[in-house]
């Protein structure tokens, strides 16, 4: 039994670190007052840079920061139209997602079925490794393990230090930012920016670490749950990886209980049924305003804008 | 002349917005340790120009210089560094944050913000200027004069020479406004200088050491206070004589028209805001609600017109009760409902004669089978823009090209060219000029003798005194008393409206 279990969190961790890392960056695009539905774009892009990248230079690290500048300059698409030209987010996100899907599929199609040269390898922690039971859990890639400890680290910065208040007045109150003599454009623009970022490291993760391959649109909606849990945590580093972790489970259990006679689909329909349920909720406003929906999300700024 | 050497001087500031010039080649000069007012109407340009001195508006042209020196002012952070403070009317404050969060944002170069040293810092400015108040709060928990102070306490933290405040006293009781005053002339004595920008003439002569009047973006005049009196001032921020003797003739009071019974509702907080509020209306009176805004007013009309569920008690229209009826029933049942974001009542893009028949179109003669007969509704329109004096190039301009005191007018005739009982106005000249402030009193005081029953919220104590018969003063979501506007009662209005009083239900009037 406990190697049951053992086995399904040692799967639960990979299996939720893509979601994990887009999360947290959705999370502070957001609270800084900037939706960005481009996630799934931005992380398919990360996605086939990072394998592109990777097997043409046969150096994943150089691979991994391809795909975390591809993430970067897709953002800033998105930071360019809701920012600046403050059309409407929502609208500007789609797009970039659905850019995202074709462009990578253009530039994929070269590396249908390659094989990639090398991996991104588990790093064995000395001494924890060699533990019984245990040792499974020190032995991830390296990613894994960043992604766990940027939750502490983003969550100390967003309620510790004066850069985090400055980030969660601009998503709440802009004006009130912007009268204290905070550059408003400039946070959301950094912002968005890293929401890029961690959307590209998550597709880098699918692409040479957790399945290393290119297969066609195979971030399969992963970009949609981290919008959803984004929303589901709270705008909360902590909870976001409590979700993330739980709908990488509710993934690895579909292959575990299978044999058992629980059908694939119905576990595989659960994160978007939770998904549809977190957003009849926030379509209320006093809801939103309750569960602490930055108040200012979705509300481009202008100065003179009465 | 005095030797005072000058904190602010700007030069020949224009702003133009479209369509509206809101300040014309304006000079403004304003001496160290003064208390300088600038009084004008509603949209006479103050806010415009103390923006431009901001840093929140460029203005396209003219020149400003801080203590002498010229100064470039691109962005609140330029005009911060030049010792410049500024509460703006609408606060500017993260109201999900505590006070200390508000206080430091944006300062501070280091990652982690040092926490005791802030508070400490908060705690020793807040009892130099007596400005009390709990650091830890998040700022939805506090009154609106608590706001106040916080929004004074960031000016000071960030090191404030020169303190703008953009209509202070508009949400305060008269009690908080005494404490205000008070405030700033502390401030002054320890050197600082003080724009105190209002449309009040009392404030002006109770307050200020100079004064600077704007008439439609235009200065037109810069007095010493202890020279002048209100009445000089009034003409010289209206351009003619202010009259605002209104005719207010005794009028039986009829038939109950509107009871509400034990009235509880909830805010969109989930906090009680309506609490045990209970009252009556009669035909020919005029029953107005003061209190300091916040305190449950505005969910006591929601609630009065449909828009939010009442959690306990009853409504009675004409003696049926209305305590769940829909908003079209209750505008069946004699009620109208005049909301105080007047835009929302209106379809902003439609013409001014469509607007006026939003209500009618059902019904003949607007109503022609499933079709609109327009020449009717041309008619119509035509009749109420006459009868109430909107002035408009044409019936069928789009309602959003009219100016405020006209939107207010044209939705006035709407709503009383109905079958109207009851009609519960709120904060019908919010945002108005003198003129037409004038004209939607002169409405409204002239439905009493046709025996209709006129609801009133306002936050303006003056016009509540000037248009009711009875005054029902809310504090907290409570119905504090219910008095007559005289003069006499005036103290115990404003202990109502800080809570420091209630009057037993037996000595309501
Ligand atoms: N951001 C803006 N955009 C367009 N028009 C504006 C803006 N701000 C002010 N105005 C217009 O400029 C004029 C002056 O406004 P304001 O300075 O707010 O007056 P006041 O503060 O004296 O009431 C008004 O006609 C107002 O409608
Ligand atoms: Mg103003």
């Amino acid at each position: 039994m406990i190697d049951f279990i053992v086995s399904v969190l040692t799967l639960t961790i990979p299996a939720g670190t893509a979601l994990l890392l887009g999360t947290l960056g959705e999370v502070y695009a957001e609270r800084s007052g900037v939706l960005n539905l481009g996630v799934e774009g931005m992380m398919i892009m990360g996605a086939v840079t990072g394998f592109a990248v990777t097997f043409a230079t046969k150096n994943v690290v150089l691979g991994i920061l391809a795909a975390s500048l591809a993430g970067i300059l897709m953002s800033l698409i998105h930071a360019y139209f809701s920012i600046t030209l403050r059309v409407n987010q929502v609208v500007s996100g789609l797009a970039l997602t659905m850019l995202g899907l074709g462009i990578s599929g253009l530039l994929g199609k070269q590396f249908i079925g390659m094989p990639l040269p090398v991996r991104l390898q588990p790093v064995h922690v000395p001494v924890l490794s060699d533990l019984p039971i245990l040792g499974e859990f020190f032995r991830f890639n390296i990613l894994v393990y960043i992604s766990i400890l940027l939750v502490p680290l983003l969550s100390f910065f967003l309620y510790k230090t004066n850069w985090g208040i400055v980030l969660r007045s601009v998503g709440e109150n802009p004006a009130a930012a912007d009268a204290m003599g905070v550059n408003v454009f400039l946070v959301r623009y950094l912002a968005v920016m890293f929401g890029g970022l961690m959307a590209g490291l998550a597709g880098a993760f699918l692409s040479v670490a957790y399945a290393p391959a290119w297969i066609e649109g195979m971030t399969a909606g992963a970009g949609w749950i981290v919008i959803a849990l984004t929303i589901f945590s709270l705008y909360d580093p902590t909870r976001a990886m409590l979700g993330a972790y739980l709908f990488g489970g509710v993934r690895v259990l579909q292959f575990r209980l299978q044999p058992l006679g629980i059908p694939a689909n119905l576990l595989n329909m659960l994160p978007f049924l939770v998904t549809i349920l977190v957003l009849v909720l926030i379509s209320e406003q006093a809801f939103r305003r309750r569960i602490g929906v930055p108040a200012a999300l979705m509300q481009p700024y202008s100065r003179e804008e009465k | 002349m005095s030797e005072v050497p000058t904190a602010v001087l700007m030069k020949g500031i224009t702003k133009r917005f479209a369509g509206v010039v809101a300040n014309s080649n304006i000079d403004f000069e304003v001496r160290e340790g003064e208390i300088h007012a600038l009084l004008g109407e509603n949209g006479a340009g103050k806010t415009t120009l103390m923006n431009i001195l901001y840093g929140i508006y460029r203005p396209d042209e003219g020149e400003i210089y801080i203590y002498g020196k010229k100064a470039h002012i691109h962005s609140p952070k330029d005009a911060i560094a030049l010792g410049i403070g500024m509460v703006h009317q609408q606060f500017r404050l993260v109201q999900t944050h505590t006070v200390v969060e508000n206080i430091v944002l944006g300062t501070g170069n280091g990652l982690r913000f040092e926490e005791e040293e802030v508070r400490q810092k908060i705690v020793d400015l807040a009892q130099r200027y007596s400005l009390a108040i709990n650091p830890d709060a998040r700022i939805w928990q506090l009154s609106a004069g608590e706001q106040q102070r916080v929004e004074i306490l960031k000016a000071l933290y960030r090191g404030a020479k020169i303190l703008i405040l953009d209509e202070p006293t508009s949400m305060l009781t008269p009690l908080e406004i005494k404490e205000l005053l008070q405030t700033l002339r502390r401030m002054t004595e320890e050197g600082n200088t003080i724009i105190f920008i209002t449309h009040k003439l009392d404030e002006v002569t109770a307050v200020s050491h100079r004064v600077t009047i704007l008439r439609q973006g235009k200065v037109t005049a810069v007095l010493e206070t202890a020279k002048t009196n209100k009445v000089q001032l009034a003409n010289l921020m209206v351009g003619r004589e202010v009259l605002f003797r209104l005719e207010k003739p005794s009028v039986e009071r009829g038939s109950e028209v509107l009871r509400v019974e034990g009235l509880e509702a909830l805010s969109d907080k989930g906090l009680i805001a309506v609490n045990n509020v209970s009252f009556t209306v009669h035909r020919g009176e005029i029953l107005g609600i003061a209190g300091v805004a916040g305190n449950g007013q505005r969910e006591l009309l929601e609630v009065i017109a449909g828009l939010r569920p009442a959690t306990r008690g009853k409504i009675f229209i004409n003696g049926v009760e209305a305590t769940r009826s829909s908003i079209r029933e209750r505008i069946n049942m004699g009620m109208s409902y005049v909301p105080g974001e007047r835009m929302t009542a209106l379809v902003p893009n439609m013409s001014i004669a469509e607007n006026m028949i939003l209500k009618s179109y059902r019904t003949a003669p607007i109503s022609k089978g499933a079709f609109i007969d327009r020449r009717e509704m041309l008619n119509l329109a035509q009749r109420l823009i006459q009868e109430y004096e909107v002035i408009t190039p044409g019936p069928e301009k789009p309602v959003k090209l009219l100016s405020g005191g006209n939107i207010q007018r044209a939705l006035m005739a709407r709503e009383l060219s109905q079958q109207v009982d009851i009609l519960v106005a709120a904060y019908p000249t919010s945002g108005l000029d003198v003129g037409a402030i004038e004209t939607i009193w002169r409405i409204l005081l002239s439905q009493r003798p046709l025996g209709k029953a006129i609801l009133l919220v306002s936050d303006d104590l003056e016009e509540i005194l000037t248009l009711s018969d009875r005054v029902a003063v809310m504090h907290n979501g409570e119905i504090m008393g219910i008095v007559e506007p005289k003069e006499e009662n005036l103290e115990k209005i404003g202990l109502m409206m800080a809570g420091a009083l209630k009057l037993e239900q037996e000595q309501w009037v």
